[in-house]
């Protein structure tokens, strides 16, 4: 069998607390059944300590997080930082993450925020509760509560004597109190837990075959459905038949709703056999741009507004001081989030009330999205997170989610839908095509007196109401929802003291196709500007790479960062051997990032390698300093840094969308090939930890510096500038044949 | 018509039931057996993540016509071990903590498996090569790479 429902709703949790810290719950023997929304009273109230911690009368600690775990390792992090600020060990801790009736809304799991916001605010509960108890026993024990301390979650005089845990100070009552955002919080010198490399709590079941991934999902009564999605982008369904699909066994009915048509059948197979099977007539649309001319239409867009994000002096008069001028234009192309399982989610509308069990990084916003969509009340939805395959952004999730719940809606039974492989790679909104623009212009003495960028980004997708959900396109259904995230960070600029310069973001209106974040999204694309023209202007000032940005860089952490790279990476002077003249030309680039300028700094050295003779590039390894602050989990640190990594040389020399006039061509990993284990590079990392800092994200700084670093290290290897992302054979062959030789 | 396949599954005999010979073995593993440890990735044979053994041999049941399966014998992820007798590449893949979202690590254990059971001591670009059809989107490969290395050190 496989897992039925399992819902955290069994916990005594559920008492009518209202905005209380349910120490004890003292009811109610444990009931393993699904129970609807309405039922559930627990605080979601960020402001209520009990929105984030129960404490039951075993001691046992429950963690209702908002962030969730998209396979970076941050429920394992959050989770210690909730067992170190309550000083109980970290088994004793069980997490619950992104289900809308339980967990308060802490935004989506995004942005490199989920340590960095979402558990420092768990720390401040956890710390508050701490408080409480240790103010309790005080009274209790009749000792000061500074002359106590706690341990494995009992709290015991520091000179002896008796102590009192967790559970019995619980007792049967029910603590109430409010987030205190002073609380005191652990010194950082009486860490158990925080700092150490505690195992992933996920990753054994994931070896063994045991866990439950939202694909794994049963609910009694559930039917399966897939989703035959349009011929081209905005193309409408003028008719289809389904006579066909009554020879399948299993076969029950389609969904046809506008645009949105769905196939349903009381098993998996019948329902793919009847999407294979269905004849749906599309009208014919070609509104998409020529793929070989994507930077021409990105240039012509129409611009909603011009924002200037960055402005020292007057760059106008500086660039017309220098003696050299230089100029540059980059680009970036369009990537899909590819994850490695489809978008599946099962929903359950009834009586009013829809749940959905959803791997949405965001089920917050997502609830908020599809009430709006059904015209519900936002409390008569509930989304439950349970995890998908790694999403990097916002994937087709969302979207599975809204077709799921127009179904189930439309049956009136829960339905399991997954995407196919080709719904993925066609229907996920995708990673917008990025267009930078630089000037500079430098002195007798190689000083750069003026510096000027202007970037070309879609932003208008997502200011109303998040990325719209797939299914109210298709089936014209109410769109507008809550304000979303910024599609690109407008925190672009330059991290370094450079004179006279001014950096416009021009945001576009329209995007080639329905666009979304992706890892590192507007940072990534700008520090490949940023730091590919830097190291073009060094080169024109014959000045060494690194020289260049310790010559302009103030910020003390980021020189710290630069000269840890510098030995780390073994770097010698750029030009102090010839350049290979064989047929495997060799070399490597910098780059660095202070990530939107005001977290997490990262500085890489890529090496690599170009075969001349086809123009293919190899990243051999990359050597990765990284200063996050205080590090939660250093091994997952690690394992996140390498994923930016891998994942990023994958996007800086493979991957490339590509399609027609009407719809994404590339449509499976034939045709969107990926980085393989054949050419993934060496990655060695050097953790600058620092206990007393805040703790900063890394989800995805050092996906930011990858694309530039590559691009400077082909420079470094063969002389020759790339600068349109992904450096794939034949641009780099067109860069290579533009080398004065 | 309703037709029974017997095979083999994790040493236990198991009749399957289809209307259709064609339908992959995928879904008779995860839907009437209950066994998720396999994923639907691609459907394409492309990604790796459906791998299975078959006859021992790692094999892309995603595409594998369960017609043609009768009377094989099929191990799945839970059958190559467990939490109490794990294979030595599950305690690996936990040692080198080899996983980000996991999706994809059924296929790479099982393909691993299934190359370090005829190949001893391998060299890593021999493990690369092995596991160059196996995707992997979130970046995992240098622990997996560590993970295989060091399971086929145990296994020697």
């Amino acid at each position: 069998m496989l897992p039925m429902l399992d819902t955290p709703l069994s916990r005594r949790v559920f008492l009518k607390g209202g905005g209380a810290l349910v120490v004890t719950f003292a009811l109610a023997p444990p009931a393993i059944e699904a129970q609807p929304s309405r039922s559930i009273t627990k605080s979601v109230n960020p402001d209520d300590v009990g929105a984030f911690l129960a404490i039951d009368d075993r001691g046992m600690v429950t963690l209702y997080s908002g962030k969730v775990e998209l396979g970076t390792g941050a429920v394992t992090a959050i989770t210690q930082m909730c067992a170190e600020e309550l000083s109980v060990p970290f088994g004793r801790v069980t997490t619950i993450q992104g289900d809308t009736a339980l967990t308060p809304n802490q935004g989506p799991t995004f942005a490199s925020l989920s340590i960095q916001d979402g558990g420092v605010q768990i720390r401040r509960a956890a710390a508050t509760a701490r408080e409480a108890l240790l103010e309790q026993a005080a009274g209790k024990l009749g000792v000061a509560k500074n002359e106590l301390a706690v341990h494995d979650g009992v709290i015991t005089p520091r000179h002896g004597g008796n102590g009192v845990p967790y559970a019995e100070l619980v007792g049967d009552r029910r603590l109430m109190i409010k987030v205190n955002p002073a609380a005191p919080l652990k010194d950082p010198k009486e860490y158990t837990i925080v700092g150490k490399p505690v195992p992933r709590l996920d990753i054994p079941a994931k070896v063994f075959g045991t866990f439950n991934f939202v694909q794994d999902v049963k609910v009694p009564g559930m039917l399966h459905a897939r989703m035959i999605h349009p011929a081209a982008v905005r193309a409408k369904l003028e008719g289809f038949n389904d006579a066909a699909c009554r020879k399948i066994t299993g076969y029950l009915r389609a969904v046809r709703k506008g645009d949105f048509l769905a196939v349903v059948a009381s098993n998996e197979w019948a329902a793919i056999s009847a999407s294979n099977t269905i004849v749906a007539r599309w009208s014919a649309w070609a509104g998409l741009p020529d793929e070989s001319k994507l930077f021409e239409y990105v240039r012509n867009s129409k611009v909603e507004r011009d924002v200037v994000f960055q402005s020292e002096g007057d760059s106008a008069a500086g660039l017309k001081r220098g003696v050299k001028t230089l100029q540059a234009t980059y680009e970036l192309a369009m990537n899909t989030h590819g994850s490695i399982g489809p978008s599946c989610a099962v929903a359950d509308y009834r009586n009013g009330q829809l749940t959905v069990w959803t791997p949405s990084q965001a089920s917050h916003l997502l609830r908020a999205q599809l009430a709006i969509m059904l015209q519900m009340k936002p409390e008569n939805v509930r989304c439950i997170y349970v995890e998908g395959a790694g999403c990097y952004g916002r994937n087709g999730s969302d979207d599975c989610s809204s077709e799921a719940a127009l179904i189930s809606k439309e049956i009136g039974r829960p339905v399991r839908l997954q995407w196919m492989r080709q719904d993925e790679h066609g229907w996920d909104p995708k990673g917008p095509p990025a267009l930078l623009d630089y000037r500079a212009s430098l002195d007798a003495d190689g000083r750069i007196t003026g510096w000027e960028a202007d970037g070309f980004i879609p932003e208008r997708p997502l200011r109303r109401s998040g990325v719209t959900l797939l299914a109210a396109v298709l089936a014209d259904l109410p769109k507008f929802g809550p304000p979303g995230a910024p599609l690109h960070n407008i925190g672009l600029g330059i991290p370094y003291a450079i004179p006279n310069n001014t950096l416009t973001a021009h945001w576009l209106i329209d995007t080639p196709l329905p666009a979304a974040w992706i890892r590192a999204p507007g940072r990534m694309q700008n520090t490949f500007g940023n730091e590919s023209f830097l190291d073009e202007i060094a080169d024109a000032a014959g000045v060494d790479p690194f020289e260049i940005r310790v010559r302009y860089l103030k910020d003390p952490r980021g020189l710290e960062v630069l000269e840890r790279l510098r030995r780390f990476a073994k770097w010698e002077q750029r030009g102090s051997k010839p350049r290979d003249a064989g047929p495997v030309a060799r070399g490597r680039g910098v780059s660095y990032a202070k990530y939107e300028l005001v977290r997490t700094y990262v500085g890489v050295v890529a090496d690599v390698s170009v075969e001349r003779a086809t123009g293919r590039v190899k990243v051999d390894r990359v050597s990765v300093v990284h200063d996050c602050g205080q590090i939660i989990n250093p091994d997952g640190l690690r394992n996140q840094i390498e994923g930016n990594v891998v994942q990023t040389v994958s996007r800086s020399v493979v991957e490339k969308l590509t399609f027609s006039r009407s719809a994404v061509t590339s449509l499976n990993w034939g045709s969107y090939p990926i980085l393989t284990f054949p050419n993934v590079p060496e990655v060695v990392i050097d953790l600058i930890d620092r206990p007393n800092e805040v703790p900063w994200g890394a989800g995805e700084p050092t996906t930011s510096v990858i694309p530039s670093a590559i691009a400077n290290a082909i420079f470094d290897a063969t002389g020759a500038r790339v600068r349109s992302v992904p450096f794939r054979p034949a641009t780099v062959l067109a860069a290579l044949a533009s080398v004065p030789r | 018509m309703t037709i029974a396949i017997k095979l083999t599954v994790n040493g236990k005999p198991q009749v399957l039931h289809t209307e259709d010979p064609s339908m992959p073995l995928l879904y008779a593993l995860r839907d009437e057996l209950g066994l998720h440890g396999l994923h639907f990735g691609c459907g394409l044979a492309q990604c790796g993540a459906c791998t299975v053994h078959y006859y021992g041999e790692a094999l892309r049941c995603c595409v594998m016509p369960i017609s043609a399966v009768a009377g094989a014998e099929v191990v799945t992820l839970e059958g190559l071990g467990t939490p109490e007798k794990p294979h030595p590449l599950q305690q690996a893949f936990i040692d080198e903590q080899a996983a980000q979202c996991g999706y994809c690590i059924n296929g790479m254990i099982m393909q691993a498996a299934a190359f370090l059971a005829t190949t001893r001591r391998p060299s890593e670009d021999q493990v690369r090569q092995a596991l160059a059809g196996n995707l992997c989107k979130c970046g995992t490969h240098v622990r997996i790479i560590r993970a295989v290395m060091r399971a086929a050190e145990k296994m020697a």
